[in-house]
C-alpha cells in the first residue's frame, strides 16, 4: 500500500484522532469520581486549616477518612447569606464563588458561610477569591464571633511564582492575620497587606512577601473585595448577638428568662446567679 | 527481534543499561535539562516524575514501533505528537486521581512531559527503525536513567537544602541553630541554579570514572 498518498494520509490521520480522543474520553470518565473527591477533601481540608485544624493530614495514613472526620467534627453549619446578610436557600459547600463575584448586580450574590465550633468557640469562615499575579487566588478567612477579629486564614494559588508570590501558601504568611482587626471603629477597612515602613504596622495590617508585591496586593485587594460582601451579614450578627454562646438571657414581663438562640424555648432561670442591668433606667 | 532471538538477549538488555552510562540522556546527551532542574527540589516529586517519564517514553516507543510501517512519512511527527500527548494526558489524570498532593507539586511539568526531547529523540532515532519490543526497552531504560539522574539530584537538594529526604527529617533537629545547634539548611540548594550545579557535578563524576565520554 502507498502509505504517502493523500487518501492514506487523511485517512490515516481521521482514524487516529478518533481513537486517541475515544481513549481520553473513556479514561476522563472512569477517573472522574476520585479526581472530583481529591477536589473535595482539598477544599475541606482548607477550610479547616484556616480554623488551625487538620494539622496533621500530612503524617495520617488515610488522609481522605481524617479530613471528614475533622469537618465532621468541626464544621457545625454551612449556609448561604445574600450581600443583605439575609439567609438564601442553597447548597454552601458547592457554590462557585468565582461565578457569584462575577455577578455584575451584587444583590443577587448568595455568598456561602462555614461555622466552625470548637470547645464551644464559634468561628465563621468565609470564603475569598481573586487575581493573583498569573492566576486565580483563593482562601478561606475565619473570623470569630465578634465579627471583627480574624481568627487565621488560608490561602492558595494556582501558579504564583515560586519562592515570592507563592509564599502566600506558606504558614509563616498565614499566621500573621491571627487577631487583626477588619473593622476601624464602625468603618470596614479589611486587612492590608504593606511593606513594612510604608505605614505604622497596625492591626489592619500585615506584612507583604519581599519580591512578590503584586501578589502580596492582590491578596489584600481579595480580603477588601470579598469580605465587603458579608458587611451586611456581620452587621446583623452582631444586633443578633447572644450574650453568651446560644443563649440569651432577656427580661420578659419581669421574668428574667434564658432564651436559646437557637431553638427559641424560653426557660425560667434562678435570678441569684445574675445582676441584672437595667439599660432602660440609664 | 527476529524469531529465534530470545527477548533478553544480551543486545536488548545493553539497549536497558546503556542509558545509564555511556547514553544517559541527561548527563552525556543534556536533554530534559529543564524538567530536572525544575522538579528536583524534594525527592517524591522527582521519584513521580521519572516514573511518569518512564512510562510514556517506554509506551510511546513501543506504540510508535507498532504502528512504524502504517505512518505516513510526511504526517510522522504529528502521529508521534499526538500518541505521546494522548500517554501523557492519560498519566496526568491517574495522577490527579490517584496521587492528588505530588500532581500539585508537578503542576505544568507533567504536561510537558510532552516537550521532553528524551521521548521524541528515542521514537525517531530508535522506535521507528525497530521492533516494538527492543523499542519498548530502549524507552523504558531512557525514561528511568532520567529519572535516575533526577532522584540524585533531588536526594542532594532536599537533604541539604530541607535537612529531610521523602518528608523525613534526616539532620537531628538539635543541630539546628534554632535549637542551639550549629547547622543551618543552605537555602541556595533549594533554587534552581544549584540543581544545574549538581547536575554538573554529577557530569564531572561520570566523566572522571569513564574517560571514553571525554571530548578530545
Amino acid at each position: 500500500m502507498n502509505t504517502n498518498s493523500n487518501t492514506y494520509t487523511v485517512i490515516y490521520s481521521a482514524i487516529l484522532v478518533i481513537i486517541v480522543a475515544a481513549a481520553l474520553a473513556f479514561a476522563a470518565g472512569a477517573l472522574k469520581v476520585p479526581q472530583e473527591k481529591n477536589i473535595e477533601i482539598e477544599k475541606k481540608m482548607n477550610i479547616l486549616m484556616s480554623v488551625g485544624k487538620a494539622a496533621d493530614a500530612a503524617q495520617v495514613t488515610d488522609k481522605n477518612a481524617y479530613i471528614e472526620d475533622e469537618y465532621k467534627k468541626y464544621i457545625v453549619e454551612e449556609y448561604l447569606v445574600n450581600v443583605k446578610g439575609e439567609k438564601v436557600e442553597g447548597n454552601a459547600f458547592a457554590t462557585d464563588l468565582k461565578a457569584e463575584l462575577q455577578k455584575t448586580n451584587p444583590d443577587n450574590r448568595t455568598l456561602p458561610v462555614f461555622v466552625c465550633s470548637d470547645n464551644g468557640k464559634t468561628l465563621y469562615i468565609l470564603p475569598v477569591r481573586g487575581a493573583g499575579l498569573w492566576g486565580a487566588i483563593w482562601g478561606y478567612i475565619s473570623v470569630e464571633n465578634d465579627f471583627n477579629t480574624v481568627f487565621g486564614a488560608n490561602f492558595d494559588h494556582v501558579g504564583e511564582t515560586p519562592g515570592l508570590g507563592a509564599e502566600i501558601a506558606t504558614p509563616a504568611f498565614q499566621k500573621q492575620f491571627a487577631g487583626k482587626k477588619l473593622y476601624d471603629a464602625d468603618k470596614f477597612v479589611s486587612v492590608e497587606i504593606i511593606k513594612p515602613g510604608s505605614v505604622p504596622v497596625n492591626e489592619h495590617n500585615v506584612d507583604g512577601i519581599s519580591g512578590g508585591t503584586i501578589t502580596s496586593k492582590a491578596v489584600g485587594a481579595m480580603l477588601f473585595n470579598c469580605l465587603s460582601n458579608y458587611q451586611a451579614f456581620f452587621a446583623k450578627q452582631k444586633r443578633n448577638q447572644p450574650l453568651c454562646l446560644g443563649k440569651m438571657i432577656v427580661v420578659e414581663d419581669g421574668f428574667m428568662v434564658e432564651k436559646d438562640s437557637i431553638t427559641g424555648y424560653y426557660k425560667e432561670i434562678d435570678t441569684t446567679n445574675y445582676i441584672l442591668i437595667d439599660r432602660s433606667i440609664q | 527481534m527476529s524469531q529465534k532471538e530470545p527477548l533478553f538477549s544480551a543486545k536488548n538488555l545493553k539497549l536497558f543499561t546503556e542509558p545509564f552510562n555511556n547514553g544517559n540522556p541527561v548527563t552525556v546527551l543534556v536533554l530534559g535539562i529543564c524538567s530536572a532542574l525544575a522538579v528536583t527540589v524534594k525527592l517524591q516529586p522527582a521519584i513521580v516524575m521519572g516514573l511518569s517519564v518512564t512510562i510514556v517514553t517506554g509506551f510511546s516507543s513501543f506504540i510508535i514501533s507498532l504502528m512504524r510501517n502504517t505512518i505516513p512519512n510526511r504526517i510522522r511527527i504529528i502521529v508521534q505528537l499526538v500518541v505521546v500527548a494522548a500517554l501523557v494526558i492519560l498519566v496526568d489524570q491517574v495522577l490527579k486521581a490517584y496521587a492528588y498532593e505530588v500532581s500539585k507539586q508537578l503542576s505544568v511539568f507533567v504536561g510537558l512531559i510532552i516537550t521532553n526531547c528524551i521521548i521524541m529523540g528515542r521514537i525517531e532515532a530508535f522506535a521507528l527503525g525497530n521492533k516494538p519490543f527492543p523499542s519498548l526497552v530502549d524507552g523504558l531504560g531512557n525514561g528511568a536513567a532520567y529519572g535516575m539522574i533526577l532522584v540524585i539530584v533531588a536526594f542532594f537538594r532536599e537533604l541539604l537544602g530541607s535537612g529531610t529526604l521523602l518528608g523525613f527529617q534526616i539532620i537531628p533537629e538539635s543541630w539546628y541553630i534554632k535549637n542551639g545547634g550549629f547547622y543551618e539548611n543552605n537555602g541556595l540548594m533549594i533554587l534552581p541554579p544549584m540543581a544545574l550545579i549538581v547536575l554538573g557535578i554529577i557530569i564531572w563524576v561520570q566523566r572522571s570514572f569513564n574517560k571514553s565520554l571525554v571530548e578530545k
